[in-house]
């Protein structure tokens, strides 16, 4: 594990914000950052680990355990709340009987907030493994989780 | 061979335009039609999204909200030389949501492929910057400076100002850094054109670059923007392949080179001093100012950030001379603004509009009102620091000074619309989680005034000590007014009091209790 991270974060090491952009491609790779992140980051950018921690503990994106496969992300900002994203969250959760920010991994699915997703025009919006829903509703976001 | 347009929006693709794309590539071949497929920007009026253009006798016809299942039938209908299929608007430049636009910054965006740098070229890119070359550097800032423009980003403070610090400071690296992170609920216009017209921020860039004499660019882009990510990496690659970008911009003898780094999920790095500390790859903390960005910026060296509007608005600025630019516009707030229509709104979209219109003009004429048909209620503009304003304030004209004389700001520019189902006191609610959720930690006003905040909205709700709790509010909101070091904690309390002040039946205890029920 510490070579192969060691070899993900070392390309970074010397970049504009390079921790950020380490981190994003361990993330892209091992869909979370393990606990071995730490010691070999904190070599690399010649850091204290606490720095590290600091760093990753304080960005949204940054997880330390993997999301489900199924991946929803509803957004929950002023826009979509206008037309009935509080309702939609809600709908949500009975339908995957999973709480709003919570992982199941036996049933490999996560559904979490996000803030505004730039589809304001057309909310509300989701997005479901990557793919960004408009005029999103829980029938249209259960379909992709299906598919 | 004819040339179908589908666009590659983010919010075009979020309803389906990437199926339809391929549905026309795939119908196209079956039918042996000859057809060029090219995926533009969108034109701003995404209620119809996706909107297929076909390009007939030199005319962009458009079919609004096509669906996958619906192309075969388009077909059918020989939707490629004739404006027949029920979900035919006509000609797209003619219809009244664009024609009564004033697209000064978005002139392309949903017109060209976005990277097809001849194209750009064709509908005037690359003018401002061959101008800007043959100026010297205070002719450059001069003209920024006579343009009147003013940040897009939310403070609104004046561009030439500040582009002249950033010119005369001394130092051997200078920084410009664009500030792509809109995390504003209700504004999109950042990824719009970021998606639809990547030449003309890459152009402003260079631009500000000559003018302030910095080499090197970064774009700071929020991570929850992944087709903008793409479009603008492979247009910084054209346009490095035609010396926009590089060590000899367009035999200017001059060096700028930009790049893309993606935020991590953090509203506060929109702020700009914070977006710095993140970019050299640490914690988003917000900076105390003085030292100014302009002075003191990325890695300690004199930088100039901007929002990606105003970075945008530039490369028109320098073609047609500041003057023109200045021309639109009302009192202080000169040029364009790129107005987002958002939330309950039947026609949401960009509207791009000299300063001065009213709220109700946007809302009704170009918005057609709420989406769900019910009566309007309120209006949180300028994202989610911004003020709710009610019905009887709709009049007035959007510019600068007199939204902030009404305890208002234009912010980026977004509407959101609510009906008569909105609760404000639960806006109110929302605000201060939203506040506590994304404050840096800095500074207490802000990092515990939020968490205490919702707990005293909690008990407005529950009508709990309700009249003390309503005074513990108001000095709540002075305190983080008066005391947070940036605007996340200081501009909290205006979307509450606002609500408050507006919307007090909301709050009203029995009115609350029955809300909370
Ligand atoms: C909490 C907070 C969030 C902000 N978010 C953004 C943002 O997402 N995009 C932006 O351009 N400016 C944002 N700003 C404003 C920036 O601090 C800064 O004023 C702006 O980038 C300057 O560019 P401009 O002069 O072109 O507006 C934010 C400010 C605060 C206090
Ligand atoms: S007001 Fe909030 S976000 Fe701004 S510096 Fe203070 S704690 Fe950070
Ligand atoms: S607020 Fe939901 S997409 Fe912008
Ligand atoms: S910075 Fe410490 S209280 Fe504001």
């Amino acid at each position: 594990m510490t070579e192969k991270l060691h070899n993900i974060i070392a390309p970074y090491v010397g970049e504009t914000g390079g921790l950020i952009s380490a981190m994003h491609a361990v993330q892209a790779e091992l869909g979370y950052l393990p606990e071995d992140v730490l010691p070999v980051a904190a070599d690399l950018f010649n850091q204290t680990k606490a720095e590290v921690k600091g760093v990753i503990s304080f960005y949204a994106d940054f997880r330390d355990q993997r999301a489900g496969a199924n991946h929803v992300r509803v957004c929950v900002a002023e826009s979509c709340q206008s037309v009935g994203s509080r309702e939609l969250v809600t709908a949500l959760e009975e339908r995957f009987a999973l709480k709003l920010g919570e992982t199941d991994l036996a049933r490999d699915l996560t559904i979490e907030p996000v803030y505004c997703l730039g589809l304001c025009s057309v909310s509300p919006a989701a997005e479901v493994n990557g793919k960004l829903v408009a005029k999103a509703d829980a029938d249209k976001i259960a379909k992709r989780v299906e598919a | 061979m004819i040339k179908i347009y589908v666009p590659l929006d983010s919010a075009a693709v979020a309803l389906g335009a990437d199926e339809v794309a391929e549905a026309i590539l795939s119908e196209a071949q079956k039918r042996d039609a000859s057809v060029q497929l090219v995926r533009n920007g969108s034109r701003g009026m995404h209620w119809l999204e996706p909107l297929v253009e076909v390009e007939q006798e030199g005319k962009r016809v458009g079919f609004a909200n096509v669906d996958e299942g619906d192309v075969a039938a388009l077909f059918e209908a020989d939707f490629l030389t004739k404006a027949e299929h029920e979900s035919c608007i006509g000609e797209v430049d003619e219809h009244p949501f664009l024609a009564k636009q004033e697209r000064l910054t978005f002139a392309r965006c949903g017109i060209i492929d976005p990277l097809d740098i001849d194209a750009y070229e064709e509908h005037g890119g690359l003018a401002g910057l061959k101008r800007a070359i043959e100026l010297n550097r205070e002719e450059i800032v001069g003209d920024v400076m006579l343009s009147g423009l003013r940040g897009r980003g939310g403070a609104g403070f004046p561009a030439g100002i500040k582009w002249k610090t950033v010119s005369e400071a001394e130092a051997d690296q200078k920084y410009i850094v664009c500030n792509a992170d809109e995390g504003d609920s209700g504004t999109f216009a950042d990824r719009m054109i970021m998606e639809g017209d990547p030449f003309c921020l890459i152009e402003g860039m260079a631009i500000a670059g000559l003018g302030v004499g910095a080499t090197k660019g970064y774009i700071y882009l929020r991570s929850e923007y992944p087709v903008a990510l793409k479009v603008l990496n492979q247009a910084i690659k054209i346009a490095q392949e035609n010396n926009l970008l590089g060590d000899n911009v367009l035999g200017s003898n001059q060096a700028f080179d930009l790049e893309v780094f993606v935020g991590a999920g953090a509203y506060i790095c929109g702020e700009e001093t914070s977006l710095l500390d993140s970019l050299e790859g640490k914690r988003g903390q917000v900076r105390a100012k003085p030292p100014l960005p302009a002075l003191e910026g990325l890695f300690g060296k004199p930088t100039l950030v901007h929002n990606v509007i105003s970075l945008c608005s530039v490369p028109i600025i320098l073609a047609k001379g500041g003057e023109y630019y200045a021309d639109y516009g009302m009192g202080k707030s000169k040029g364009t603004l790129a107005f987002q229509l958002a939330g309950n709104i039947a026609q949401g979209g960009l509207v791009e509009k000299a300063f001065g219109l009213s709220l109700r003009t946007l809302i009704e004429d170009f918005g057609g009102g709420t989406r769900s048909g019910r009566p309007f209620r309120a209006v949180q503009i300028g994202g989610p620091l911004g003020a709710y304003l009610p019905e009887d304030l709709l009049d007035l004209p959007m510019d600068y000074e007199t939204l902030a004389e009404h305890g208002a700001g234009v912010g980026h520019g977004g509407l959101v619309v609510f009906d008569d189902q909105v609760n404000l006191r639960e806006q109110a609610h929302y605000a201060f989680e939203f506040c506590a959720e994304e404050s840096c930690g800095k500074c207490t006003p802000c990092r515990v005034g939020a968490v205490r905040g919702t707990e005293v909205m909690e008990r407005i709700a529950k009508g709990e000590d309700w009249a003390q709790n309503m005074v513990l509010l108001d000095d709540l909101c002075e305190l983080m007014v008066d005391g947070s070091l940036c605007a996340m904690g200081g501009m909290t309390p205006i979307p509450v009091m606002s609500a408050k002040k507006h919307f007090p039946d909301d709050f009203e205890p029995d009115q609350a209790v029955r809300a909370a029920e």
